[in-house]
């Protein structure tokens, strides 16, 4: 590590303020920043959404968007002030000594352009005083894509980014921003897009590289797990201020500012508490039970089966949580459940009752005792209805009460869900992300469903609110005896949550178990994997001392 | 790509018989037959005139021999005769299609060029009301009728500035100003649709990651952006067959040029039947030809569109 006293200051940021917009509708995005980052270190800025860490690092390399103004401060790269730098030299700083690491690797390549030519485009962007023929051009492509460990490069060259997974896409995209090996790197949640054992080994990619060449880096996450797990230091970031600056160390054993021991609070994992659904004695009817579940597409040469004999029970009052990295089936598995999506095979009693094949009546019928929340609230919300039109839609859809007694309906539910009840009139846009995701769940529950499918239900959202529905989903359970059928990616969330989980992978369900057995002793080698690919070893060994 | 090239030629030959073939049912469904209905612009037309014609032309045949023969005719060239020179179909077409071809496929190069250039200037103009006037351009141009522009540019250059002849004399305003007219009409959709499809492309992330190369604005946008909008805009330009060879039609009434539009004029007005229908199944034929032309261009600008391999890959780029 290089925090020593004799290394350079390479970035230094004094003051910086920035604001949206303009007169009395702006809003500040970074109020008199201070932050100094020492060559060769890497620093995490972490932050909910709007604390202002993106406008940050966008201000670092000049590509705030057109409705930013930067209201005072300065950006000094190596004692030159970047933001007194025209757009022509500023052109000459990105790349070259500034890089960057973008968020979405699926929509971060150029969709029409070859691999190879846009790893090349850099150097033809920066000739830096000599042009390369097409053959080192060639030689150089090939040799960033084996620092970044692609396989095959003479054939990688060659191929378009529709080719490539999401992890070989961030990978050529590294390789981008390391190609003229700048002095600082802006990573902007480069592994939040990607599956956990992907990410793991990315993040290996991208630091063994930083500190191998000596670059320092601003990785800009929402996930106090990832930073901890490849910074020096973390600076936690809200309302636009900095809230805490300090090494990884420091900032976990003895976390000063209150809202950093809340975040750290959220990101450390649960205790195995004793939960509420734990009932041992007569046996239940459970809420969910799928036999042999099958989905099969194609046929021939293409058959492939999406889910493959899948079997499961959510016992009544309790969370099931299946896991798995995306292309695991979790999903379709749950469109069958809800009959969205016919299976090939297998059956589904929803309370005893079989509804593999019922249609019709009988499958609207099925859908008022069970019900969908989805993984994005922003597009599961029509965003011109009012919160009450949203919450009694499905009332209406069934012809269930008079105006009046819907109304009563949705102020219940609205309080069920802790909603204040003014909120009953504004429209879905004007709602945050949490609580567009409560309204969502009181929409689920209006026709007294007694079990709820999560789809990635918390996916979108920030930790601490996650937190927030996450505490709102257990209250629902006690209070009402729901159950839940949770799919998500995020293990971390599912070990909160969880009573039951099944792990899937390439259609089957490679494990089942309670939560204690499959967190504490996976049986399979695929779920020690996923465990150990977890972000968040730090913050584990420091939780057990 | 054999296979795509295949059934992409495969369905272009299919809407031509299917063009075809609707034309001769409309013919059916007028209240005589072509002879009669030529003949009735005479007050007393002789009932053996009539019946020697039918016999001539091939009009007194049972329908399906007639819908064959036509359409056996076709891939011999043979569109049948025109009722009222006498002359062969193909021919009156053949002898005025070079000049239409030319006027017309002028005016869609510098279309296309046209709404290239305005779509750069917007993207690229440093000053948002210089973007947003030229950005306003294109519902100017589409609102201004063809033949308006015409006669404005003809009184103007023509009469008031004597800088150009009334009838086509071969100098180079005489061929450039109607291409003129009629490329800023067919440009408007185009650039429309581009401006539009450009935008899209700004919001994709991709663009972030190449300013963050150090790319500038305008490698950005002509070395990668332009490549990624161009599917919706081709789209369109093919569509635009349609109202260039209309446009034509004006265009060459107003600068009385020798063209399609004449024979489309005398056709009309002839009540020529067989003429009509040849010049219907022309103008089927080059709107299915250049957009068979386009399809055949989207695996060149998108290798997703092979890939997926299946109908309707470019149909979803534009959506």
């Amino acid at each position: 590590m290089s925090t020593n006293t004799s290394t350079p200051t390479l970035l230094d940021i004094r003051g910086l303020s920035i604001t949206y917009g303009t007169g009395k509708d702006a809003v500040i995005a970074a109020d008199h920043l201070d932050l100094e980052l020492k060559a060769g270190q890497i620093v995490a800025l972490v932050g909910e959404s709007g604390s202002g860490k993106t406008t940050l690092a966008k201000a670092i390399i000049g590509l705030l968007p057109d409705s930013a103004h930067i209201a005072g401060g300065a950006v000094e790269l190596a004692g030159e002030n970047l933001l007194a730098h025209t757009n022509k030299q500023m052109q000459e700083v990105r790349g070259r000594r500034i890089g960057m690491v973008p968020q979405d690797p699926g929509a971060s390549l150029d969709p029409v352009k070859t691999i190879g030519s846009q790893i090349a485009e850099v150097f033809r962007l920066h000739p830096q005083g000599h042009k390369r023929s097409k053959a080192q051009l060639r030689t150089e492509v090939i040799r960033l894509l084996e620092l970044v460990g692609i396989d095959t490069p003479e054939q990688r060259i060659g191929q378009y980014p529709h080719e490539l997974s999401g992890g070989l896409k961030q990978r050529v995209l590294i390789a981008i921003a390391f190609a003229l090996e700048p002095e600082l790197l802006i990573a902007d949640e480069p592994t939040s897009a990607l599956d956990v054992t992907v990410q793991l080994t990315v993040l290996e990619v991208f630091t063994k590289l930083a500190r191998e060449l000596g670059t320092a880096v601003i990785f800009v996450t929402h996930d106090l797990a990832v930073a901890t797990d490849i910074a020096d230091r973390i600076v936690v970031m809200q309302h636009g201020r900095i809230r805490e600056d300090n090494t990884v160390r420091e900032i976990l054993r003895a976390p000063e500012d209150p809202y950093t021991r809340m975040l750290l609070d959220e990101a450390t994992p649960a205790d195995f508490r004793a939960r509420t659904g734990e009932r041992a004695g007569a046996p239940e009817v459970p809420a969910i039970e799928v036999v042999g579940l099958t989905k099969v597409y194609g046929h021939g040469k293409t058959r492939r089966a999406a889910v493959d004999e899948v079997s499961f029970v959510v016992r009544p009052g309790t969370t099931f949580s299946l896991v798995g990295e995306s292309g695991s089936g979790k999903s379709t598995t749950a469109r069958m459940v809800m009959r969205l999506l016919e299976p090939t095979a297998g059956a589904v009693k929803i309370h005893g009752q079989d509804v593999t094949n019922v249609q019709g009546a009988a499958k609207r019928d099925l859908w008022r005792s069970l019900q969908l929340v989805y993984q994005n609230p922003d597009s599961a919300l029509d965003p011109r209805y009012s919160v009450s039109r949203i919450i009694s839609e499905p009332l209406e859809n069934y012809n269930i009460g008079s105006k009046a007694e819907r109304r009563t309906r949705v102020a219940e539910l609205l309080d069920a869900v802790n909603l204040p009840s003014r909120m009953a009139e504004l429209r879905a846009k004007e709602l945050s992300g949490g609580q567009r995701q409560r309204v969502a769940i009181a929409r689920a529950l209006a026709l007294g469903a007694k079990t709820l499918v999560l789809d990635e239900a918390l996916s979108a959202l920030d930790v601490l609110t996650q937190a927030q529905i996450l505490r709102l989903l257990e209250d629902l359970q006690v209070n009402q005896g729901l159950s839940y059928l949770f799919i998500s990616h995020d293990l971390h969330v599912v070990e909160r949550i969880s009573h039951d989980v099944g792990v899937m992978r390439s259609g089957q369900l490679v494990e089942v178990g309670t939560t204690e057995q499959v967190f504490g002793n996976p049986a399979s080698q695929y779920t020690r994997l996923l465990l150990d690919s977890n972000p968040g070893a730090l913050l584990r060994e420091m939780a057990n001392n | 790509m054999a296979a795509y090239i295949a059934r992409r030629i495969g369905q272009a030959l299919l809407v031509i018989w299917l063009a075809y073939t609707l034309v001769f049912l409309a013919v059916q469904l007028l209240p005589n037959d072509p002879v009669t209905i030529f003949l009735s612009a005479d007050a007393a037309a002789d009932p053996a005139t009539i019946a020697a014609m039918k016999a001539q032309y091939g009009y007194d045949q049972p329908l399906l021999v007639q819908y064959f023969s036509q359409l056996a005719g076709l891939f011999t060239g043979d569109f049948g005769y025109s009722l009222a020179s006498g002359q062969p179909v193909a021919e009156r077409i053949g002898a005025v299609v070079g000049s239409t071809l030319v006027l017309a496929s002028s005016a869609f190069v510098t279309a296309v060029l046209f709404a290239v250039l305005l779509v750069a200037a917007a993207t690229l103009a440093r000053h948002a009301w210089l973007k947003r006037l030229i950005i306003n351009l294109p519902p100017l141009f589409a609102a201004v009728p063809v033949f308006w522009l015409g006669l404005v540019l003809l009184q103007v250059l023509s009469i008031q500035l004597g800088v150009m002849s009334l009838f086509p004399d071969g100098s180079f305003a005489s061929i450039a100003v109607p291409v003129l007219v009629l490329a800023i009409h067919v440009s408007a959709p185009i650039a429309q649709v581009l401006l539009k499809s450009v935008d899209n492309v700004y919001t994709q992330p991709f663009v972030d990651v190449l300013r963050a190369k150090g790319a500038s604005p305008s490698w950005i946008f002509f070395r990668h952006v332009l490549k990624n909008a161009a599917a919706p805009a081709m789209t369109i330009s093919g569509i635009t067959v349609g109202t260039l060879l209309a446009g034509s039609v004006i265009t060459e009434t107003v600068f009385a040029r020798a063209g399609l539009g004449q024979v489309v004029l005398q056709a009309v007005t002839a009540q020529d039947v067989a003429l009509v229908q040849g010049l219907v199944l022309l103008t089927a034929t080059a709107f299915v030809v250049v957009n068979l032309a386009v399809d055949l261009l989207y695996p060149l600008l998108d290798p997703r569109i092979l890939k997926s391999g299946t109908h309707g890959a470019p149909r979803a780029l534009v959506a």
